[in-house]
């Protein structure tokens, strides 16, 4: 019963994880490959915050009358992340964009059976 | 007393606010088409969300924090209803009809 | 019940992301993906992250919905069937997560005070905090000082991303004739617009510089300084949103961003401390970590802007149909 509630966040995490990291493996749509990638990404973010957490603490802005707070660290890491993943997720979409005006297509098995012909 | 009574004030706002959001969820979900749920989502957006600010302010008493929820309430009285006018708006223009409904009324 | 809260957050994000998996129409899984995000900044908060739930809610929620958008809108709305099945990603990803949740049995509970995460550097940022940086929110100090050197990093990342958008899709300088023909029937949001677009880039500024006493900082205000001229450009034509902030100015200051950053860290050094040191820029060290700490927060929320908003023209300039559907002849 304690590991049930010790982890059951981690768990839910790695659930979200996989289902991002499924539509990336298994969906031919690049865009939907990419948000897959997003979904991945996030559930990592989620899985960082959920270790950062402090029972009975508070967020980690000082004030008076309070002595426990959570982890500040990895909130810094996750922060920085969250806008680099913007980028290099915009980064993907344009490379994305400039697929769909070489082929004509977004759809990864479309674009296998060009190259083959080719 | 005054403190019970305002206490009291904003719980029946706030659970009024969040009856309001129920009947709006439900509305989504059992409105026959895109432009009575529509309607659903507003009543939602405005006064559902509006009554709960309004009785957060009332527990926040006169402080910055109440000052902070005014804002977020006039961003919502102005930011809601544009969203569901410009949703409204699209439709029309990607050319989805309202569904009428023929049924006589029993 | 903050268990309960908790719980319902993470069923809530299962649902979309299940549901994000299933449905074959990008517009719909592009706002679903929208809501995944609102619903993990919502569980930031609960989980005491403030700042970082505010980057996702400006980020995740806000202009990666908009690129997504721009790129449906570039390709195709809807996704093809798989041609084959898809068993053996299934019993991958089985395997992955399994795999994955014996590992988190080691793992300390979820909220142990004496994880091993919580008793390194941790504890001493909070309480060197005070006296050393003298700023009360402890994100800040540690993003800004004590790893300014990870975060001159990620900003040199986030600029080169920029760069990568930019010699993918180009920002065209080309000539604007066009009026969408429904373009009166803007008129209500062109009026909410104006009205919200001076208090969005004022609120952008209140987290830059607030960001030292609550949630905020310069990746959160760059963000948010962006939505706002994004909020522009989508309603008032992107022509128009070009003539008030010219792209070829948007290069500039990305660059200049991470430039003043980068000066802030050489000036500590011509001060006689050591790169990114800001005790020696003001003459006690807790205002020049102040001065610091706001210079470079600057910096940072210059080229986060500025790049964002580069990314942005790339992708609505852009038409469908290809690079030769650009000159309109």
């Amino acid at each position: 019963m304690s590991t049930l509630l010790g982890h059951y966040n981690y768990w839910i995490v790695i659930v979200l994880m996989m289902t991002g990291f499924y539509t990336v493996i298994a969906r031919p749509n690049l865009v939907k490959k990419i948000i897959g990638l997003f979904i991945f990404q996030t559930s990592v973010f989620i899985l960082f915050i959920s270790m950062a957490k402090v029972e009975g603490g508070t967020a980690p802005i000082i004030e008076e009358g309070y002595s426990l707070y959570s982890n500040p660290l990895p909130h810094v890491l996750i922060l920085t992340a969250i806008v680099v993943g913007l980028a290099t997720t915009a980064l993907g979409l344009a490379l994305v964009v400039r697929i769909q005006e070489a082929y004509g297509t977004t759809n990864e098995d479309d674009i296998h059976v060009q190259d083959e012909t080719d | 007393m005054l403190d019970i009574l305002l206490d009291i004030l904003s719980w029946i706002l706030l659970l009024g606010g969040a009856l309001f959001l129920l009947t709006g969820a439900i509305g989504v979900l059992r409105f026959p088409d895109f432009y009575s749920r529509l309607h659903a989502v507003s009543v939602c957006d405005t006064l559902g969300a509006g009554m709960v600010l309004l009785g957060l302010m009332l527990q926040g008493g006169l402080t910055l924090v109440t000052v902070k929820l005014m804002l977020i309430f006039y961003f919502m009285v102005f930011s809601g209803p544009t969203a569901v006018h410009a949703l409204a708006e699209a439709a029309q223009v990607s050319g989805l009809d309202p569904v009428e409904d023929d049924r006589e009324d029993g | 019940m903050q268990h309960l809260v908790d719980i319902v957050l993470l069923g809530l994000l299962m649902i979309t992301g299940f549901a994000i998996v299933r449905m074959r129409s990008l517009l719909a899984v592009t706002m679903l993906t929208s809501i995944y995000s609102l619903f993990s900044a919502l569980l930031f908060v609960v989980l005491d992250a403030v700042d970082v739930a505010l980057t996702e809610a400006a980020i995740g929620a806000g202009i990666s919905t908009i690129l997504l958008l721009a790129t449906v809108a570039l390709t195709t709305e809807y996704e093809k069937v798989p041609s084959h099945r898809s068993l053996l990603p299934l019993l991958v990803v089985t395997l992955t997560g399994a795999a994955l949740i014996y590992g988190t049995l080691d793992m300390p509970h979820y909220g142990d005070p004496n994880a091993p995460v919580h008793r390194h550097v941790a504890p001493d940022y909070i309480e060197d905090t005070p006296e050393e940086i003298g700023v009360p929110n402890v994100v800040t100090s540690v993003l800004a000082s004590y790893r300014g050197y990870d975060t001159l990093g990620e900003v040199t990342v986030i600029f080169t991303a920029g760069v990568g958008v930019l010699a993918l899709l180009g920002v065209h300088l080309r000539k604007r004739t066009e009026q969408p023909s429904d373009y009166h029937k803007l008129v209500v949001l062109r009026v909410i617009a104006k009205l919200f677009f001076p208090l969005i880039l004022l609120f952008a500024l209140y987290v830059l510089f607030h960001g030292d006493y609550g949630p905020g900082g310069g990746f959160q205000a760059g963000v948010i300084f962006a939505t706002g001229f994004v909020l522009y450009a989508l309603t008032h034509g992107l022509g128009n949103a070009e003539r008030v902030i010219p792209p070829a100015l948007l290069g500039i200051l990305a660059a200049a961003g991470v430039l003043l950053y980068s000066a802030v860290g050489i000036e500590g050094m011509l001060l006689g401390g050591k790169f990114l040191e800001y005790n020696v820029l003001a003459d006690d060290p807790v205002s020049g970590q102040h001065l610091g700490i706001l210079l470079i927060e600057t910096g940072v929320g210059i080229t986060v802007a500025a790049v964002i908003l580069i990314i942005y023209f790339g992708f609505v300039s852009r038409r469908p149909g290809g690079a030769d559907a650009q000159d309109p002849s």
